[in-house]
């Protein structure tokens, strides 16, 4: 048994100690827009906030969490897409496949939240999670928008008509 | 009904749906008019098919009565955009509001029961938007034509009389105006036309613009469901683990040690080589089951090593080796060589690569010995529904595909083992819900991986510098040699020579050489091999363009220069180069210790190139900018065809720089992320796309661009350091200054 606060609400979940909060968060509380991807702390889709921090949720036991511990989750960012990271990504249209994003904007979430103005340099520290679809570009760009309230020019693409 | 049969089904509510799909296809166009369950409206997930409310005016279009037009796609949208770019196409001949636009999937078993209606779901080779371009914008102005009719009818007027818009149809004597949603039931009453005319690509307003996707917003909050999040009530989980060394059998296993762990329900034996758990929930089963003792019979593949391996290929770049194929030859290359001024030699190589989408393989499976169902995250609707077919031992008709948004694919997804697997196991479980999820571990071991291959190019300069003869010798394993031996044209796979193909269309050589002999000696081995993003034009293209790069060096000629002289009957080859190199700026002067590189190839109906920038310092390799572009004939969505690009970067630069798949003991070595690195954020260069379609046919985009990736920061590392690189991955390489 443990004792969770995800996103706000008390849950109570029958899990062996040494489950990973990824599998508890998934499995028992439900809510599946934190992804597995590793196991291994390695990738970053499972990227959650743990008492406002970032965390990666996969290589957390839940015997580690105290009750009080505040978890937030893809989720709990915002009620309704409207975190300044999702409205971002949004913009930039930056999914692809779509996976790992949950992570991507978690850990954007964290970092705009560190440094509200980041340099390329504190990004390129901070966005450390993969995306096999490759679209760190946007991500980059995504994060300059968020952070400058959504006026950073983004593109860099040109059509030619032969 | 005749239909009920195919449709029979635990659930009464699903078989009633397929029923009625079934019916209007029948009746010419009967609407649809769906009531969703309670259960199914708060889980959207749980039988995803097509069944939008409204008029179905024909199978690509649908329309309900508050204006809401679904278009139905059957390829999969797995990250590429063909999802966004193929509603384009429909809503561009439709006329339609594209605002009002939203897309939905048909399943395989309604599109069996249909006679095939939506035709290929197959997504691969690029073929999405290029493979269907032309029936989906005839199924868009059909409806078109159907709709206008409809209104006609109506008014008592003149088809001709009338003109659509935006969802709107005007008849122009009168000014008479109706909406699409309310002569959609009619017009679904209507034959169809039986021919159309579609429109000229320069006066197109929905196609053709970098339109925003349609599937992003459930990706920014968590509520996309993927296969791994597939809910279904009494579901459990399953974890699987095949025999370390690929086709070992299992000698036995101890179930009595895992028999009492939390939440483990059964353990099932799915094949010869592959044992699962089955739990309550799947932390439990894959925790039972790496605790599970399991012995394998002795395997003929376990002395074999990446050593081995390369001692195979190797014999193959022999003059003398047997089992060679000649894929493309003119001219007596190997005399011209003898006989040249100056020759130039290399041998190449590559490794395996393993595809490592971020969502892990996975399937979950519900049979009954009525109804076999699988919810599956897939590049081929159909072949899921055939492995669930043949798993199941049920007919197809008693098959069902829910088709998953799939966390990526790059090939690995064509693949149906992970349906068969699911389904073994659900059959063991009749009327239990079983998802399957493999770990990352049991995903990187059990590819099926970009095969491995070794190249070595002689050529021969005559005493002007120029190119007299070009002899390449590929030695490796072949895809269909493994995935359809039977598919081999007397013994050879000419996709080996994607890219270098004499043939115009698809993945032609861009160089005129007076002498020319393409060769591939069939060296296979024991390792599963697949389409990987790019297939064969990955690695033709590293090993021609990096030679290239080597032979013109030798003529004392640039490297832009050089290709230019040999491209002057490839004129959209020579176009994209040209336009890279210019956006690029190729020959003007660059920062201190930064070098340039370029590469041009082509693949899927496309013509790619790139320029990249490069430094090289104490052995370590930064890209700085590189600029790629794409010929890919028509522009559906230029914003996600430079998304594509930008991505084929991370693909195939990321591979080149870290990434290899090695063989110990027969068995896959790498195993996470770990050891299998991934291109990160901080690594990615600057990339600027030109996208530059130059109208007479229809390329792909997904995969054309990645085979120029490396070869262009290879070139540019060469550049940089004097010396060429021919081996990757580069992190094993030592890029110190010659």
């Amino acid at each position: 048994m443990a004792k969770l606060n995800v996103n706000g609400k008390a849950f109570d979940v029958k899990v062996d100690p040494d489950t990973p909060l990824l599998w508890a968060i998934r499995e028992q509380v439900g809510l599946t827009g934190t992804k597995y991807g590793c196991g291994v702390a390695q990738c970053g889709a499972c990227s959650v906030h743990l008492n406002g921090e970032l965390a990666r949720s996969c290589a957390i036991p839940v015997s580690t969490l105290k009750p009080t511990d505040k978890i937030v989750t893809i989720e709990g960012l915002s009620r309704d897409g409207s975190h300044p990271v999702q409205k971002a990504w949004a913009a930039v249209d930056v999914p692809q496949c779509g996976y790992c994003q949950s992570g991507q904007i978690m850990a954007a979430a964290a970092l705009l939240k560190k440094k509200p103005k980041p340099s390329d340099t504190d990004i390129d520290t901070a966005m450390t999670n993969i995306c096999r679809c490759g679209t760190y570009q946007r991500i980059r760009a995504a994060v300059h928008m968020a952070a400058s309230g959504g006026t950073a020019a983004v593109t860099t693409n040109s059509q030619k008509k032969a | 009904m005749a239909r009920t049969s195919i449709a029979s089904s635990r659930s009464a509510k699903v078989s009633r749906r397929n029923v009625l799909v079934g019916a209007a296809a029948a009746g010419g166009g009967l609407a649809l008019g769906f009531h969703v369950p309670a259960l199914e409206a708060a889980v959207p997930s749980q039988r995803p098919i097509a069944a939008a409310k409204g008029a179905e005016v024909n199978a690509w279009v649908v329309i309900g009565n508050d204006e809401t037009v679904t278009i139905r796609v059957a390829r999969t949208e797995m990250g590429q955009g063909s999802l966004t770019g193929l509603a384009q196409l429909v809503a561009e001949e439709l006329n339609c509001d594209w605002k009002k636009v939203r897309t939905e999937y048909p399943t395989p078993g309604q599109s069996l029961a249909r006679q095939r209606v939506w035709k290929d779901f197959s997504t691969g080779g690029s073929r999405g938007i290029r493979g269907s371009h032309d029936y989906v914008r005839e199924g868009g102005a059909a409806a078109r034509e159907m709709l206008i009719q409809a209104a006609a009818q109506q008014w008592g007027a003149k088809p001709g009389e009338c003109v659509a818009a935006g969802g709107i149809i005007t008849h122009k004597p009168s000014g008479r105006t109706v909406t699409y949603g309310k002569v959609a039931a009619a017009a679904a009453k209507l034959e169809p036309p039986k021919s159309v005319k579609l429109k000229d690509p320069k006066d197109w307003t929905i196609a053709g613009k970098p339109l925003k996707r349609l599937d992003t917003a459930d990706k920014l909050t968590g509520k996309q469901v993927y296969g791994v999040d597939v809910k279904l009530p009494g579901m459990v989980s399953a974890a699987i683990k095949d025999a370390p060394i690929f086709g070992s059998e299992i000698k036995s296993y101890d179930e009595a040690k895992i028999k009492a762990m939390p939440g483990v329900r059964r353990l099932v034996r799915v094949n010869a080589t592959t044992v699962a758990v089955v739990a309550d929930t799947w932390w439990q089963a894959k925790k039972a089951l790496d605790a599970l003792p399991i012995q394998y019979e002795d395997s003929p593949h376990a002395k074999e090593s990446s050593a081995t391996i390369a001692a195979r290929l190797k014999e193959g770049l022999e003059p003398e080796a047997k089992n060679v194929f000649v894929g493309n030859k003119n001219g007596d290359a190997l005399a011209a060589i003898a006989g040249a001024a100056k020759k130039v030699e290399a041998v190449y190589s590559t490794p395996f690569l393993h595809h490592a989408t971020m969502e892990p393989m996975n399937c979950t499976a519900l049979y009954t010995p009525e109804k076999c169902e699988v919810w599956s995250p897939t590049q081929n609707g159909e072949g899921s529904l055939a492995a669930a077919a043949e798993a199941s031992g049920l007919p197809l008709n008693k098959c069902e595909v829910y088709k998953m948004p799939p966390g990526g694919g790059f090939g690995r997804r064509g693949r149906q083992d992970y349906v068969t697997q699911a389904v073994a196991i659900a059959k063991q479980m009749p009327g239990t819900p079983v998802k399957l999820i493999w770990s990352r571990e049991e995903d990187t071991q059990h590819g099926y991986y970009r095969p491995i291959t070794r190249c070595r190019l002689a050529a021969g300069l005559d005493d002007k510098g120029a190119l007299v003869g070009l002899h390449v010798r590929l030695s490796g394993q072949s895809i269909v040699a493994y995935q359809q031996p039977a598919a081999l044209q007397n013994g050879m796979d000419s996709r080996m020579f994607q890219g270098m193909w004499a043939e115009p269309g698809e993945a032609q050589i861009g160089y005129s050489v007076p002498n020319l002999l393409i060769e591939h000696a069939m060296r296979n081995t024991h390792v599963p091999v697949g389409p990987w993003r790019g297939v064969n034009t990955n690695q033709n293209a590293v090993y021609l363009e990096c030679f290239m790069d080597e032979v013109a060096k030798a003529a004392g000629k640039d490297p832009l220069e050089f290709r230019r002289a040999l491209m002057a009957k490839y004129p959209k080859h020579l176009g994209i180069l040209n336009t890279v190199a210019e956006k690029a700026g190729w020959g003007k002067p660059l920062p201190q210790g930064v070098f340039r590189g370029i590469a041009q190839h082509m693949g899927y109906g496309s013509y790619s190139a790139a320029v990249a920038e490069v430094s090289v310092n104490r052995g370590r390799v930064k890209v700085h900018r590189m600029v790629l572009g794409v010929d890919c004939g028509h522009a559906v969505n230029p914003d996600q065809i430079a998304a594509q690009v930008e991505g084929s970067v991370a693909f195939g630069l990321g591979a080149a720089l870290y990434q290899e798949i090695t063989v110990k003991d027969g068995r896959v070595v790498e195993s996470n992320f770990d050891n299998y690195e991934i291109m990160r954020l901080e690594a990615f260069p600057k990339i600027e796309t030109v996208v530059a379609p130059s109208g007479d046919f229809w390329g792909g985009v997904g995969e054309p661009t990645i085979c120029v990736a490396s070869p262009s920061v290879l070139n540019a590392i060469h550049a940089a350091i004097g010396k060429p690189v021919r081996s990757l991955p580069l992190k094993n390489v030592d890029l110190r200054s010659a």
